[in-house]
């Protein structure tokens, strides 16, 4: 790979990137992500590859992995190109006939078709669909377009123009104002408008400073993070190095899983191209900053994703949270600071850069700006991965895009924000998707993680669900949050075994509050949220179980 | 140093930046209560019976006297209604665990914490991590840690290291709120070096 000197070059490789490229010439597009790989996609694109040979059309058709574009629920998912006939739950048996028919003799295969279950009409294009045609897909939306161990497949689509734009037409303090006047909002759980967080890390006198993607994403039943970057990992370190460069800082850091090798080859297929090409590394595109990255691993335990503890970790010691009198961002990694977001939050920075704050902000609600990512999963009957404007309602989200609830069943409440969120009943379904709106019914929107549950679900028993998460995932150094959990769990096991007793409700409002108050971390701070949300919207449901020592659900 | 000027309990308090809440209050003899506080350690914040009311521009906040740092104008409630509930709540909490503990006893006497009402689970340790801390920042030996995680974490030395430096020093015994940090090195030492009585015979 020649190394990029300049912004013309990089213009000018991109020209020949997309020269080469016959925009006409079929491409079978075959989701790799999570997913579809548990469902067989892998058997699926080696059919492809030995079909494709067997005809002799090697030269004359493309077979691309790509990552995740959500619709994990039908795969796994196909896509030709140029004419985006989406294929669902694609088997290695369909793949002859898709060669022949589709690629050869241009014929759609009705059978391999999304059916609209309302109308029964057949639907041929991905974008017609109604699971994506309700969504707006401005982050995850390429997935589909690229192979993600290619950063040519990235920069056809113009990636690293803003980052080209950042270095050579921008201040950093200009790159910084266009982050807050965007509002930006961070997307790991708190909602913290990001701008003001890399002022601060910016502003804090140390002249070594660091910033971290933070990857870890350890809540039961998210995966959009995984999606997005282990889809377009180069989407998200274009956000970094902009990131990097308008705080001051040369050396980053990426915190991620170790249990997700998928995610791990892409982050560092991606960290090698983007440094070859002199899009990472010493004097990027010849503008004279220079910035690193390395990749660090989690030991797999929930609270590690908590900022000072990952810090920890990032420093090699156990990762238990500090309290943050003084936050990370001013004193962080070894006390430096150190400017911490969230994967889908440095991906939003290329694209408010190139196409401006004023434009990302005319997207969504008052307070809540841009696209939102959200899993979707329980008892809905599409599970994947959406992206929806901020504003739109819970009810679109579940009915229109997730298809609404399977076999007839009724909705009985949406679970938010994993094991620190807190579960709303279906009378709340029009509350939108707008960080201040959802905290304020009880339910803060956390990282996206959105559980659908039907009425058989008894919430005493999600309650319990998630504080027995929380009993092996906090790290146990405070008492109220081990003590709390220990003693809220005890409580929520004797009543759905039937050992409840009257004045348990009380003394798990006692404790929950107590154990909100006084933990050292937000871990602590949040894990009474399912028994308060739940207590709060479902009492009748305690109430009977410890009455009648069986759940009326 | 700069001088700061606060308020505690309504008094008006001088303190020195950079000085922790707790700091600030002893010099003027206001008595918050500590169990994993220590002179001569770093603050760890992690038994919260220090836990205090603060009111810093606008807005109230639960915080660990043991850490937090004092600034201006900062105004601090030590008894507050909320916080006597905490600390009565962390009590019973930890009262279930070390219900002969005489630290625990005195202050659950002090905050009128008359019963506990969660099952007893004597494992005698509160987890306030002073052997810990203090093996590791005074003596810097690490010969005692903690293991495990959430509710499982338990403090364990490290036969290892155990063996060949605590039997002259045992300075941690002392700071064990609970007496449980002796009882848990008998049991070390014992599984380190069985007595001659106990050893298996060899078979003949």
């Amino acid at each position: 790979m020649p190394r990029i000197n300049s912004p013309a070059e990089l213009e000018e490789l991109r020209k020949d990137i997309l020269l080469k490229r016959d925009q006409n010439k079929p491409c079978i597009a075959v989701c790799t992500g999570t997913g579809c790989l548990a469902l067989g996609a892998a058997n699926v694109v080696t059919a492809f590859k030995e079909e494709i040979k067997k005809q002799g059309l090697e030269a004359k058709v493309d077979v691309r992995e790509t990552g995740c574009p959500g619709f994990c629920e039908r795969g796994p998912l196909t896509v030709i190109y140029p004419e985006e006939i989406c294929y669902l739950q694609v088997q290695p048996d369909d793949v002859e006939e898709i060669v022949s028919q589709t690629i050869l003799a241009k014929k759609v295969i009705d059978r391999l078709l999304y059916v609209d279950p309302i109308t029964g009409e057949k639907i041929v294009h991905e974008s017609e669909i109604p699971f994506y045609k309700n969504q707006m897909r401005l982050l995850i939306g390429n997935n589909t377009k690229i192979d993600p161990k290619s950063i040519d497949d990235y920069l056809a689509l113009g990636g690293y123009s803003a980052l080209s734009k950042s270095l050579f037409e921008m201040t950093p303090e200009q790159v910084l104002e266009e982050i807050k006047k965007a509002n930006l909002r961070g997307r790991g759980g708190g909602g913290f408008p990001a701008g003001m967080k890399w002022e601060t890390t910016r502003n804090a006198p140390e002249e070594v400073k660091y910033v971290i993607v933070n990857a870890h994403e350890g809540e039961p039943g998210a995966f959009m993070d995984r999606a997005l970057f282990t889809g377009n990992p180069h989407s998200v370190l274009e956000g970094l190095i902009i990131g990097a460069y308008a705080i001051g800082s040369h050396q980053g850091y990426i915190y991620t899983r170790h249990d997700t090798p998928q995610l791990i080859d892409n982050i560092a297929i991606a960290l090698t191209q983007a440094k070859e090409y002199g899009l990472l590394g010493e004097n990027i595109l010849g503008s004279g900053f220079s910035f690193n990255v390395e990749v660090h691993l989690d030991i797999g335990i929930f609270v590690s994703g908590e900022s000072s503890a990952l810090m920890k970790a990032i420093e090699g010691r156990t990762p238990e949270p500090r309290p943050k009198y003084i936050h990370t961002s001013v004193s962080g990694i070894w006390e430096k600071p150190s400017n911490l977001n969230n994967v889908e939050t440095w991906a939003n920075v290329p694209p408010i850069i190139n196409r401006g704050s004023e434009w990302f902000s005319s997207i969504g609600t008052e307070q809540s700006k841009g696209t939102k990512l959200i899993s979707l999963a329980g008892n809905i009957s599409n599970t994947g991965v959406v992206e929806v404007p901020m504003g739109t309602s819970l009810r679109k989200v579940i009915y229109d895009i997730g298809g609404g609830i399977p076999n007839g069943k009724k909705l009985k409440a949406v679970h938010i924000g994993g094991p620190l969120g807190g579960s709303i009943p279906e009378s709340l379904l029009d509350t939108p998707v707008d960080f201040d709106e959802l905290a304020k019914v009880g339910a803060p929107m956390g990282a996206g993680g959105m559980i659908i549950m039907d009425e058989d679900t008894c919430m005493v028993d999600v309650a319990r669900y998630f504080l027995n998460f929380l009993t092996d995932e906090s790290c146990g150094k405070c008492v109220p949050c081990r003590e709390g959990i220990r003693q809220m769990l005890k409580i929520l096991t004797n009543i759905t075994e039937g050992r409840g007793k009257e004045g348990d409700i009380e003394l798990l409002e006692e404790l929950s509050e107590v154990t909100r108050d006084a933990s050292l971390c937000a871990l602590g701070g949040g894990a009474s949220n399912p028994i308060l949300t739940t207590i709060r919207y479902f009492r009748d449901e305690y109430e009977a179980y410890i009455k009648e020592k069986k759940c009326p659900a | 140093m700069s001088e700061i000027l606060l308020q505690i309990d309504g008094r008006e308090v001088k303190a020195e930046e950079g000085m922790t809440i707790l700091e600030a209050s002893r010099t003027v003899g206001i008595d918050i209560p500590t169990l994993c506080y220590h002179e001569k350690l770093e603050p760890y914040g992690a038994c919260r019976i220090c836990t205090v009311e603060v009111e810093t521009r606008g807005r109230t906040h639960l915080v660990a006297a043991c850490l937090y740092p004092v600034e201006e104008n900062l105004v601090v409630r030590t008894r507050s209604e909320k916080v006597i509930k905490i600390r009565k709540m962390l009590l019973e909490l930890m009262l279930a665990h070390a219900p002969e503990a005489g630290v625990l006893q005195d202050l659950a006497q002090e905050y009128g914490v008359r019963e506990v009402r969660f099952e007893k689970e004597p494992s005698f340790c509160i987890l306030c991590g002073l052997c810990v801390r203090y093996c590791a920042e005074v003596k810097k030996k690490n010969a005692i840690g903690f293991v495990d995680r959430g509710v499982r974490r338990e403090v364990s030395f490290i036969p290892e290291i155990a063996s060949k430096e605590c039997r002259n020093c045992k300075e941690c015994f002392s700071l064990c709120p609970t007496e449980a940090l002796q009882a848990r090195f008998l049991l070390t030492e014992a599984l380190m070096s069985p007595s001659p009585s106990f050893e298996p015979k060899s078979e003949e």
